[in-house]
């Protein structure tokens, strides 16, 4: 089982000319249904959608109230490590960029570990390079034992493990995944990704069912927005995550939203997505699956994550350094230029003043009760 | 006024039958407000989200402190995780009261009868005044009391739509069958629905989602505290037979006297 031949079926389809032919009327009747199936998402990606764009966020709005409260829940990245074995064309972390590059030792994660808890935060990503010689599972599985006293919920963003990996990971306290497919054409992902292992599309794209099967409570996805046209890519990451929800219903899914950000090394978005779009994709992904967790990073401008906040986000991060060691040091290179640069406590007050609950923890770790 | 309804639950006596939640607000500061507005004794809490060390900013310290917890097992996918979230939560001293949540299926978020029904028994056995979260369904509702239930919480529709009371004929028929209390949990979005289980003979209703995510919080709590009250005081009431005939209060034909005809 995979959804390879689904990604496949969908790369042969027309989805932008059937997207083109949609009209506003379809995308209106798809707000009007109380279930929208597959048609009535591709008709909110639509542009003539994008002339309801009012309505679809209102409709957002209510469904993520209704679902989730006014409730935003707060994590942020711990880069443990940028070693990468891959040549990822749009990544500062790619193998050929000249950068320093470094892993922590267990003294230095648990120092990073204890300047984000003293923020607050409860809920951690552990984010390596993809360097499985450098970085791999016994490494991870020493960063979780020291973070756990710290953090309740800790999921990992590091290269695509086997589904028994997974299962080691779970059972030192890791409880979620993130794993980006980048881009669902595979004729692109094979030109972005011309060496290392992160060019077996396959292998990438059933990561996050690998996840599943190993028991993580979480599996969040995504495509990396620029790349090429953002309506097909979020058609084929919706329809991954239902394809997800289905099989696995105990496994909250999430989808990530990233917009390409500066980084190291010259490549450039072929295709930006403005603010307008990006909203679009988000509200249509919450009218398609109203129960998804939607997490909008600091890749995107104080302003505009302050303004989408109800409009469908769930999760965000805050108090972000992209770099390795980067909370208790500074002046190392980040994986890409960050644009809200706002702490912890201020990004607690901004969801405070808009009405919304900071959520530093939703997890309570079993494995160490009576 | 003297309160002469009392509904005895676990060796409490409760003068209020609505029962709160402390999810989804945008502030917890304002669950003591709808705390005091809606009259509410009992309310539910996640222990999940709860800091157990006290290290930050916690929702306990929200709940007034008469108020009786009743912690849920939310996040709990089996019965062995229920168990182990109500030791938790008593270990921590939020008492003995456990509504049991165990939920496997996060798309609908419906709750599994058969690990319920486990952990409720596991939990009963140990002292606990569990509650069990439940599709109304009677077979799973006798496997319940069978197990030790203090009281049944059939939903009225999915946890956290406001869709009101889809499953009215199922929960009839558990109010009619059942000895326990049923407690109508999930799925109420007004105070008319939460009106209607009342008057159907439900022994209290907790509502969370419809007073959090209301615009004014406080003052939907205090709507929904009277409506579970009017519900009530109608049923005990005992409302009137229903006809599908009209039946005049002055009937037309009274006239007639008993035998009908002319002397």
């Amino acid at each position: 089982m995979s959804f390879l031949p689904e990604a496949l079926r969908l790369h042969r389809e027309p989805l932008e000319e059937r997207m083109a032919a949609a009209t506003g009327h379809d995308a209106l009747r798809a707000l009007e249904r109380e279930r929208v199936g597959e048609d009535g998402f591709l008709a909110l990606l639509s542009p003539a959608a994008g002339q309801h764009l009012e309505a679809m966020a209102g409709r957002a709005r209510d469904l993520t109230l209704r679902r989730f409260g006014r409730t935003v829940s707060l994590f942020t990245p711990l880069y443990v490590s940028n070693h990468c074995a891959n040549h990822c064309r749009y990544c500062g972390f790619a193998a050929p960029n000249s950068i320093p590059r470094s892993r922590l030792t267990m003294d230095e994660v648990r120092a990073e570990g204890e300047a984000i808890a003293a923020t607050g935060l409860r809920q951690l990503l552990l984010l390596t390079g993809e360097s499985p010689a450098r970085a791999g599972v016994e490494y991870l599985e020493d960063c979780v034992r020291v973070l756990r006293p710290l953090f309740p919920s800790i999921a990992v963003e590091v290269f695509p493990m086997a589904t028994d990996d997974y299962r080691r990971l779970a059972a030192a306290g890791v409880d979620g995944l993130t794993v980006f497919q980048e881009t669902y054409d595979p004729d692109l992902y094979a030109d972005l990704h011309p060496a290392g292992p992160k060019r077996d599309y396959t292998w990438r794209l059933d990561t996050p069912m690998r996840g599943a099967e190993a028991g993580l409570r979480v599996v969040n996805i995504g495509a990396l927005l620029g790349l090429t046209g953002w309506r097909r890519e979020i058609f084929v990451t919706g329809l991954h995550a239902a394809w997800l929800m289905k099989r696995y219903p105990g496994v909250d899914v999430a989808v990530s939203l990233p917009r390409m950000r500066p980084h190291a090394g010259a490549f450039q978005p072929a295709s930006p997505v403005s603010d307008r779009e990006l909203v679009q994709a988000m509200t249509a992904l919450r009218i398609f699956l109203p129960r998804l967790s939607i997490t909008i990073s600091t890749r995107e401008t104080p302003s505009f994550r302050d303004n989408i906040l109800p409009l469908g986000v769930t999760r965000m991060s805050a108090g972000v350094s992209t770099a390795v060691g980067g909370h208790a040091k500074a002046g190392e290179t980040g994986q890409f230029e960050i644009s809200d640069p706002r702490s912890v406590a201020e990004v607690c007050a901004m969801l405070k003043s808009r009405g919304y609950q900071p959520v530093f923890k939703d997890w309570e770790p079993l494995e160490a009760s009576a | 006024m003297e309160h002469t309804d009392i509904f005895e639950l676990g060796g409490k006596r409760l003068t209020s039958r609505l029962f709160t939640g402390t999810g989804k607000y945008g502030d917890d500061c304002l669950i003591p407000a709808v705390c005091e507005a809606s009259g509410s004794q009992v309310i539910t809490v996640a222990l999940r989200r709860v800091e157990l060390d006290g290290r930050a900013d916690n929702v306990m310290r929200h709940i007034p402190g008469h108020m009786t917890l009743l912690p849920n097992t939310s996040g709990a996918r089996t019965a062995d995780e229920a168990v182990r979230i109500a030791r938790l939560a008593r270990a921590m001293g939020c008492g003995d009261w456990i509504k049991i949540e165990v939920i496997s299926d996060n798309r609908h978020l419906l709750p599994d009868g058969y690990e319920t029904a486990r952990a409720t028994e596991t939990l009963a056995k140990e002292g606990f005044v569990v509650l069990p979260y439940m599709n109304p369904d009677l077979y799973v509702a006798r496997s319940l009391a069978d197990a030790g239930a203090a009281a049944i919480m059939p939903l009225g529709a999915p946890i956290g739509t406001n869709r009101g009371l889809r499953t009215e004929e199922m929960i009839r028929i558990l109010i009619e069958e059942m000895d326990l209390p049923i407690i109508v949990d999930a799925g109420i979005g007004t105070p008319s629905q939460a009106c209607q289980a009342m008057e159907m003979g439900a022994a209290a209703c907790l509502v969370n989602t419809a007073i959090a995510t209301a615009s004014d919080p406080v003052l939907m709590g205090r709507a929904f505290g009277r409506a579970v009250a009017a519900g009530r005081e109608a049923f005990l009431a005992g409302p009137g037979a229903v006809s599908s005939l009209a039946r005049a209060s002055s009937p037309l034909t009274g006239f007639l006297g008993e035998t009908g005809g002319a002397a």
